[in-house]
């Protein structure tokens, strides 16, 4: 089966590391994918602070030109697979929206018509984390395995877009999928109770003082517990995990180096592809392998 | 210049906003506002409310008790951070995130926000790059948000991040966009202009 791949704008940009680990993965695994045909901006948080309706329609549109691409399985629903945790929620909200609420189906079914485009509602959407467990199957993540993580100890960060509102394929307190995905590369994965809590997303950009303080919080949990990385689901928790370490160093006189990867990369890597078609040349903090090696 | 500013602390109905209540009941699934019963869980997940003016209980109450002016000049409306641990844990299930929304909504559509705050015109220029190419560049983007917020110090201040970033490629200058306003199937700016119309 065809998935449909929605990258958003982050993996094109900051994120870029997160796709570059991604479709490799995805080959390894034999998950094939198209990508959505001239996708737009889902919005992520910012577009819906503005317009409601618009924010719908924004998200929709994707909805709708993903139905139009179809599926090529003709007992599956066509099949959005989004990696980005805004990207994934955007979507999967809008979908749900519009289900229980008829006031904006109309308004959107009506903006959607005004550029001949109609949703059917019969397109899914799902993470990258949830076909790995649940289409691939741990079995065979484990037997594509060349380079087991030994030694590595992994912080599952998870972040919230994936697990909250809707709880599709994890739960919303304590998930699990990235701690299952990783011991099945054979890393180590630490107890992490911050793995939901907020790293502020926009924050840091707009209200630094309070933005880089959830973060350091995070780092310093995953410190705590002894974790050697911190793999993220979402470009925006990684970039602020990642990239403002230096500030958390001079102002909480806390000289804090912890590397921040994405769980595909560490998949990757676990897989035998080499790091540098990981998107591990794009990284603040390295990743130093001696204990895997 | 006075040591102190002698303010009345306590505000007359007649100064109350009940229409205010009425509004954000009718937009962001608002109706369930009234059934919060101010337990304070949600203050008390909220990772950002240890900076806030108000926590969300409180907002709540003055949303439903018709403190307009107040609601919509807290800091509180723009430190969310859509986390949705509130919706998640309310015991009424209150869309509390949704609420925070219409409140940014309401807010960025009135003008009420300090001149220069940062996070309305974040949204603000966010909402523009994708009424014009229908994608986001990270790096335009942010330049936007400097030169609006006229944050000289912020921006020299991210400088060294910013070469780094664009050393590894990650940033850029370059605006991605698709196809917009072509007329044809899928236009986006059509879509866009269309939600202006009412539903019929």
């Amino acid at each position: 089966m065809k998935y449909i791949y929605y990258p958003g704008c982050s993996l094109k940009g900051t994120g870029r590391a997160y796709e570059e680990s991604m479709l490799p993965v995805f080959k390894a695994l034999d998950v094939s994918w198209e990508e959505l045909k001239e996708w737009n901006c889902c919005g992520a948080t910012a577009y819906m602070s503005v317009n409601e309706a618009k924010a719908f329609a924004l998200a929709a549109r994707n909805l709708a030109i993903a139905e139009e691409q179809g599926s090529d399985d003709p007992d599956m629903p066509p099949t959005v697979v989004a990696p980005c945790a805004a990207c994934y929620l955007v979507l999967s909200k809008a979908k749900h929206y519009m289900a229980e609420n008829p006031d904006l189906d109309r308004t959107v079914r009506n903006a959607l018509a005004a550029a001949d485009l109609n949703y059917r509602g019969e397109v899914v959407v799902r993470h990258p984390l949830d076909v790995f467990l649940n289409d691939v199957g741990l079995d065979k993540i484990k037997a594509a395995v060349r380079n087991p993580l030994a030694g590595l100890k992994v912080a599952p960060y998870y972040g919230c877009q994936i697990v909250r509102p809707y709880a599709e394929f994890d739960d919303q307190d304590d998930p699990t999928s990235m701690d299952r995905i990783l011991k099945a590369l054979g890393a180590e994965v630490v107890e992490y109770p911050l793995k939901t809590r907020c790293c502020g997303g926009s924050l840091t950009g707009t209200m630094n003082e309070v933005g880089v303080r959830l973060n350091y919080i995070l780092l310093r949990e995953a410190r705590r517990r002894g974790a050697d990385v911190v793999a993220t689901a979402c470009p925006l928790c990684q970039f602020n995990l990642e990239c403002y370490q230096d500030k958390m160093g001079s102002w909480f006189d806390d000289p804090i180096r912890m590397p921040v990867a994405y769980f595909s990369q560490l998949m990757g890597l676990a897989f035998g592809i080499p790091r540098n078609q990981l998107g591990f040349n794009h990284v603040f903090v390295p990743l130093e392998l001696a204990k895997t090696r | 210049m006075t040591a102190w500013e002698l303010r009345r602390q306590v505000k007359y109905e007649s100064e109350l906003d009940h229409e205010f209540y009425k509004h954000v009941g009718s937009m962001a699934w608002g109706e369930k506002l009234l059934s919060c019963i101010q337990c304070g869980t949600c203050s008390g997940t909220c990772p950002l409310s240890l900076y806030m003016d108000y926590g969300p209980r409180r907002i709540i109450a003055m949303v439903r008790a018709g403190f307009k002016e107040e609601v919509l000049s807290s800091n509180t409306i723009w430190l969310c951070a859509s986390c949705y641990k509130c919706t998640v844990d309310c015991p009424k299930e209150i869309k509390i995130t949704d609420v925070m929304y219409g409140l940014k909504q309401i807010a960025i559509d009135q003008r009420v926000y300090p001149k220069r705050f940062p996070i309305p015109i974040l949204a603000r220029e966010f909402f523009n790059m994708v009424q014009k190419y229908g994608r986001q560049s990270e790096g335009p983007l942010i330049i936007r948000l400097y030169m609006h917020t006229l944050n000289v110090l912020g921006a020299l201040g991210q400088t060294v991040m910013g070469i780094k970033l664009f050393m590894q490629g990650r940033i850029g200058l370059k605006t991605e966009s698709i196809p917009m306003g072509t007329g044809k199937k899928g236009d986006l700016k059509r879509i866009l202009e269309a939600c202006d119309k009412p539903a019929q």
